[in-house]
């Protein structure tokens, strides 16, 4: 890990030094201030991370300091020294000259930051030849097979022709990478490199940043909002919160001896620390949360001790029997052959309890939760919900089978209507299932908004005017608008700045406990399942590989897949609490 | 790439047909005897008018007499003009009449949207931005034919910069003016649609990218803002031709320019069936074409679309 081996010394003079920086955006409600003060500096070879959620100023730092900011932000005070140039003063063309050939940027999303219309190659080869690394195009186009063979494309030669939308996530990233370092900068920044990859791509993606880095002797500002992830990278981590630094300091005290408060609620609130701090620290167990700080561990631990006294007997919430989708995938021109998505699964989530289906994309798991919803027909196998066979259903008792069973979906922004009031989302599917008349239906929405713990004021309000963590909040309301036994949370809180994930894996704790929900909770992170299921059920191509209790999964993983998954939490080995 | 061509030209069958099917419906359902009405005041001897309806195939169910154009048309012969002349040699007078009014319209359409809504989209809510928006809003406003007059009037009367009729002279140099006129009419759709796609374009992510990698400007604004924001605006100008190309009636007439919608307009006043029906049925088919080379264009432009 890079902490030992880039030790902070005062010997050397740094390669960044930002002094008070300051940048603000012009809106519609005016001049917002987005970083206020911030200070810090990188040395030559050094990983330093920036930690925060959403809207803390971390991006906006990082784009700041090589002038990406988008056209209505600016910087308003402050200086940026790097190479005893004030990077805030340079010229626009002296910029340009920078951005590649000094600072290389990585961005957050590899799905949106490659051009779609130009091949990869092309767009490689537009930073070697715009930071003079080639002479002719010969030159580059032999650099450019370099760099994306360094980036991890083994390939290269045989895909630079070929387009962005022909590449998987990781792959685009890898090509992202290789742009960023394209022309051997001194500082490379990258935005959130990994949150929309897979886990174990995560982990093989910042693997090889890390030994790029290393081996280039180039300093890294990483960006993320995972506490743990910035841990096990960095060798110091910057914590922001609301545009301020609140705390900085090397990664492992800072981690382990958290002195600012805000600190100490994003160490309790992530999940790929909580995990370990679940057998380490047994005295944080025993604290109650305070206020709106939410700790997981003490949250999971009570859940636990409720689910345990829980009667189970019965008919269980959801009995899967053999259920495999296979799909027809088209194969060239004419032709196209059957894939199979999901192959004889089999599972039971008990009454009142969480089961987690875990897995990477592509494992399946999400097609098993549609064919649960009834979204997508089964080829084979049953499917039993509260004893009932939904495969089976017409079409009066499937309106009756979803009103039993409802879903969250993960992204708060694409599962609710713009055009539609917060009240009327979450009334839609009592009008749809008439139930009641309208003031009892008005009375239910007031009751629903209570549970999900928001102010009734909200309901006259629209999606755009919420928070991410408050529309999964109302999305969680519309689920249980129809009082249902099962909810199917489709990687209900993957979307969420990690206090904010907190809060609403809390919600869904206290709503199981209260009314006796069932959850079917699909998600890619092994972190999150460790503090809300009861059961684990680990899908690898379809079929499950792995299942088990919660405890024994974490404790003693069977297979090499649930293993691989395991040790792809970030920070899940670092040592917490002395 | 060969699937989506394939696909694009089976989906045309039916349109085509559907089509022709629907205008020959029409004209069959119209009221009046064909044979009756050619021969005026007169009425004709019984074996003459059931020779003609012999010949006409008109003692034929609908059906098989529909069967029967259409043979006649695959086979290339689009039945004669009351005055005798065949309906293909008139259209191959004036169809390349409209194709040069056509392209010359679109090409300036298009230079004219895309440097407008280019310059537009990146001064934003400037005074350039603001100008073009009232002006676009004008033209877009004005029926096309006080286009016509204002331009005939001003540019062709009063300044004497062209001739205010084209006539028979069909060069570029005598019919610049409804050609400007008709790009004029058809500037602000395509403008405003590359101003946004602009915007829209400029904020994306890979614009971003693009800058971070170290390039200058003067390069991303045309390899990434431009060419990725062509894409609708080259489809919706195709598009456009489309239109233009079954002839723009109204400039046409009023500039009298001998093209395609001129003439079928005429056929129409002077109540020629055959003719009406041979001229829409080309129509379609021309419309047809250009749209499957609309929508292959766009999978030129787009490699998501080459790929699929």
């Amino acid at each position: 890990m890079t902490q030992e081996s880039t030790p902070v010394t005062d010997t050397h003079e740094p390669l960044v030094s930002v002094q008070d920086l300051q940048i603000g955006f012009q809106t519609g409600n005016g001049f917002v201030q987005a970083v206020k003060g911030v200070s810090f500096d990188i040395f030559p070879g050094e990983t330093v991370a920036i930690v925060g959620e959403s809207g803390s100023g971390k991006s906006t730092t990082a784009t700041g300091l090589m002038d990406l900011l988008p056209s209505n932000g600016r910087i308003t005070g402050g200086t940026v020294m790097f190479n005893g140039k004030d990077l805030t003063k340079v010229s626009k063309s002296e910029m340009v000259g920078i951005r590649g050939r000094e600072i290389g940027y990585v961005p957050q999303d590899p799905m949106s930051n490659l051009n779609p219309v130009w091949n990869v190659g092309f767009q490689v080869r537009e930073a070697v030849l715009a930071n003079g690394m080639a002479k002719n195009k010969k030159d580059a186009d032999k650099r450019v097979v370099e760099v994306l063979k360094e980036a991890g494309l083994a390939d290269a030669e045989r895909r630079v022709k070929q387009y962005p939308h022909q590449f998987s996530g990781g792959m685009r990233q890898r090509v992202l990478i290789g742009i960023g370092l394209a022309a051997d900068p001194k500082l490379l920044i990258a935005d959130e490199p990994t949150s929309a990859l897979d886990v174990t791509v995560q982990r093989v993606i910042l693997d090889h940043l890390e030994s790029l880095t290393r081996e280039k002797d180039t300093a890294l500002l990483l960006i993320t909002h995972d506490l743990g992830l910035a841990a096990e990278r960095a060798s110091k981590v910057i914590v922001m919160y609301q545009g301020k630094i609140v705390e900085s300091g090397p990664s492992l005290e800072l981690l382990q001896n958290p002195q600012h408060p805000y600190t100490k609620r994003l160490i309790a609130a992530a999940p790929s620390l909580a995990s370990q701090r679940l057998k380490s620290s047994r005295v944080e167990v025993a604290e109650a949360p305070q206020g709106d700080e939410i700790d997981l561990v003490a949250a999971a631990a009570h859940r636990h001790d409720v689910v345990e006294h829980a009667d189970h007997a019965g008919t269980p919430a959801i009995e899967v029997k053999d259920l495999t989708k296979v799909f027809s995938i088209r194969r060239g021109s004419f032709r196209s052959e059957p894939f199979t998505a999901v192959d004889k699964v089999n599972f039971t989530v008990p009454r009142g309890t969480t089961m987690a289906l875990v897995g990477e994309s592509g494992s399946g798991k999400s097609t098993v939760a549609k064919m649960v919803l009834g979204l997508e027909t089964a080829t084979e196998g049953e499917i039993f919900v509260a004893g009932k066979d939904a495969t089976v259903l017409t079409g009066k008792e499937m309106l009756e089978h979803r009103r039993r069973m409802q879903p969250v979906f993960q992204d708060p922004y694409g599962s609710l209507d713009p055009m539609q009031s917060i009240g009327s989302i979450i009334q839609e599917p009592l009008d749809v299932h008439k139930i009641g008349d309208r003031k009892s239906r008005e009375q239910r929405v007031n009751e629903v908004i209570d549970e999900v713990a928001l102010p009734r004021t909200v309901l006259s309000r629209y999606p755009n005017e919420l928070s991410g963590g408050q529309r999964q909040r109302i999305a969680i309301a519309r689920a249980l608008a129809l009082k249902p036994d099962v909810v199917i949370l489709d990687e209900a809180v993957s979307a969420l700045d990690v206090l904010v994930q907190a809060q609403i894996l809390q919600l869904l704790a206290d709503l199981q406990e209260e009314l006796g929900l069932s959850y079917l909770f699909i998600t890619h992170d092994l972190a999150v399942v460790r503090v809300v299921a009861d059961d684990v059920a680990v899908m690898e191509k379809g079929k499950i590989v792995e299942h088990g209790s919660v405890e024994s999964i974490f404790s003693n993983a069977q297979t090499e897949y649930t293993q691989k998954l395991l040790d792809a939490i970030p920070g899940a080995n670092i040592p917490l609490g002395a | 790439m060969l699937m989506y061509v394939v696909r694009r030209i089976l989906q045309a069958v039916p349109v085509v047909l559907g089509t022709t099917f629907l205008i020959y419906f029409m004209v069959f359902a119209m009221p009046g005897d064909p044979i009756l009405a050619m021969f005026g005041d007169k009425t004709p001897n019984p074996a003459v008018y059931e020779a003609l309806q012999q010949q006409y195939h008109l003692d034929q169910p609908f059906l098989v007499q529909y069967a029967l154009y259409m043979k006649d048309l695959f086979s290339g012969d689009l039945g004669t003009t009351f005055s005798g002349q065949s309906v293909a040699d008139v259209l191959a007078r004036t169809f390349p009449v409209t194709l040069k009014l056509a392209a010359m319209a679109i090409s300036l359409e298009f230079v004219l949207s895309v440097v407008v809504g280019l310059v537009s989209g990146l001064r934003k809510g400037k005074l350039f931005d603001n100008v073009m928006l009232v002006v676009g809003l004008i033209l877009l406003s004005v029926p096309i034919f006080v286009l016509c007059f204002v331009a005939q009037y001003f540019v062709a009367i009063k300044w004497g910069w062209a001739s205010p009729t084209v006539g028979a002279d069909t060069s570029v140099g005598n019919m610049w003016l409804p050609a400007v006129v008709l790009a004029l009419s058809l500037f602000t759709t395509g403008m405003r649609l590359m101003r946004g796609t602009v915007i829209d374009t400029r904020s994306r992510d890979f614009v971003r990218t693009a800058y971070a990698k170290g390039l200058p400007g003067r390069r991303v604004i045309p390899v990434h803002v431009l060419r990725n924001s062509l894409i609708p605006v080259v489809t919706n100008s195709a598009a456009n031709f489309g239109v233009l190309m079954v002839g723009a009636t109204v400039t046409e007439g009023i500039f009298n320019i001998p093209g395609v919608g001129n003439t079928l307009y005429q056929a129409i006043i002077r109540g020629e069936g055959p003719t009406v029906v041979s001229f829409v049925t080309v129509m379609v088919l021309a419309y047809v074409v250009i749209n499957i080379l609309v929508d292959l264009l766009y999978a030129i432009l787009d490699p998501r679309i080459r790929y699929a």
